[in-house]
């Protein structure tokens, strides 16, 4: 039996006063593609950033590769985990933003190269290479020694794929990653993930809107609704099974 | 009284012997002032609500109180408390009482070029897993710093300026120097017409530098920069 790469128990999440995540339970197999769906605010983003160390959880916990995420054991106990211990588990993860978040004193090609360089200190010409590689392959293979300023908004997306391809990750976190694009760059980037879905043995998990597409590539599909995972299954179970009345008005709404 | 040339030329050198003091009062002073901005950037991001009150409150504290009134202060009144009294020469006395003065503006210059960087660049550099040293050097500090130092130059030029307020307790700039030649020959208006010519000969100078490196800066990551940089072929 395969074990999961990922495990939430019983996540919480708040806000203030808000509860934006209220028990997520969810289990992640390697190389598994997920797709998180449901309407804004029924915090699709917080599960993947509590996993990205972005967003400290509540309550609950969140295993990665059986090590819990946000605590640690110190002198018998545990408590909660200090930066060298969340630097450990969060090298098996990688994620692509909204909002590119390139770096714009870096070349594209630096972008791609720094991390590898400098975290996880391998070889400059490895990494040279194995980014403009990378580059290649997301279509950006005659922009190496461009600055982000001067890309389009789907090929900033392209390149902060590169980058956190490069690292290698086991797992790869995509937060609604065409949402801040033009209507015509969306596209290009989703036949990126396409790509990327079919040929790479990484976990992926991807929030998005773009319905038609997440329901193409994922082999589970979480609909999140009021800070729980009110439906879950593959895409055929979740829109021709389900009889949930929330989920099947947010499909007719989003669904093209 | 009418303008001599005679004096004029006279006063010049004797002026001039000053100017050593008063360059090298700038430098230090702002040195100090921008080493001690660290001190008072790095104490306002501790995460204690009741230290960064306290640390909030010293800076406007001091930057409410006039210079040369915390000049006097660490010159004639500080020798005189007991126990902690020390008494500095002119020179300590000034780097100490303007690097402080102004180490607060330069901490406040520090804490707009930091938080000038978006909040996803540090997400993006989580996500990297870059150490939080690297973090800094590596994505923040190359952000925060340019856009600055245009306003770094400018308070440079203003220290330049403010500098004169230590020939109040003796340290021998061209004002100084200028007025003890006045003191001397009962003649003020050359040597400190004098000293005005000097400091305009410096200042503006710098100003137009600075004007310069701001557009620089600003223009920094445009296309248009970028592409004449990008042909050298520039990488790593």
């Amino acid at each position: 039996m395969l074990k999961p790469i990922v495990e939430y128990k019983d996540v919480h999440k708040s806000f203030g006063e808000v509860e934006v995540l209220k028990g997520i339970n969810l289990d992640i197999y390697p190389g598994e593609k997920i797709a998180v769906i449901g309407p804004s605010g029924s915090g699709k983003t917080t599960i993947i950033r509590m996993l990205m160390t972005l967003e400290e959880p509540t309550s609950g916990d969140i295993y990665v590769d059986g090590k819990n995420l946000w605590k640690m054991e110190k002198n018998g106990e545990m408590v909660r985990a200090n930066e060298k211990h969340l630097r450990e588990i969060r090298s098996d993860i990688g994620m692509v933003f909204q909002h590119f978040n390139l770096f714009p004193h870096m070349t594209i090609l630096e972008n791609c190269m720094t991390a590898p360089i400098h975290v996880k200190k391998e070889d400059k010409e490895e990494v040279r290479e194995r980014s403009i590689h990378m580059l290649e392959r997301v279509g950006l293979g005659d922009k190496l020694n461009n600055y982000p300023s001067q890309l389009s908004g789907g090929q900033k997306q392209r390149v902060a794929m590169a980058r956190a391809l490069v690292m290698r990750p086991k797992i790869m976190l995509f937060d609604e990653v065409t949402s801040a694009l033009d209507p015509e760059l969306v596209g290009e980037v989703l036949e990126v993930i396409r790509d990327l879905a079919k040929h790479e043995d990484m976990a992926m998990v991807l929030v998005t809107h773009e319905m038609d597409f997440a329901l193409d590539i994922a082999d589970k599909v979480l609909f999140l609704d009021e800070g729980i995972i009110a439906e879950q299954g593959t895409a055929r179970e979740v829109i021709e099974q389900s009889d949930n009345a929330r989920l099947q008005e947010f499909l007719r709404r989003f669904r093209k | 009284m009418k303008w001599n040339w005679e004096i004029f030329f006279d006063a010049f050198p004797f002026v001039l012997q000053g100017l050593g003091i008063t360059v090298g009062l700038t430098v230090t002073c702002y040195l100090f002032a921008l080493l001690l901005g660290f001190f008072w950037t790095f104490l306002r991001r501790v995460p204690s609500r009741p230290f960064h009150w306290f640390v909030t409150w010293a800076m406007e504290f001091i930057r409410s109180t006039p210079p040369l009134v915390q000049l006097f202060f660490i010159y004639y009144a500080w020798p005189m408390i007991p126990g902690v009294g020390v008494t500095l020469s002119p020179f300590a006395s000034a780097v100490l009482g303007l690097g402080i003065h102004f180490s607060t503006y330069i901490g406040e210059i520090y804490r707009s070029g930091i938080e000038s960087v978006d909040k996803g660049q540090w997400e993006a550099a989580t996500a990297l897993n870059f150490s939080t040293y690297q973090k800094w050097r590596k994505i923040i500090l190359p952000q925060a710093v340019p856009p600055v130092i245009p306003m770094l130059g400018n308070y440079f030029i203003i220290m330049f300026k403010e500098v004169p307020l230590a020939s109040t307790v003796g340290a021998a700039g061209i004002l100084y120097m200028a007025n003890t030649y006045g003191a001397r020959n009962w003649a003020y208006l050359e040597p400190l017409t004098i000293v005005g010519i000097i400091f305009l000969l410096l200042s503006y100078p710098s100003a137009i530098f600075i004007k310069k490196l701001e557009r620089k800066m600003n223009t920094r990551f445009d296309k248009n920069t970028i592409l004449e940089n990008s042909q050298k072929g520039a990488v790593l």
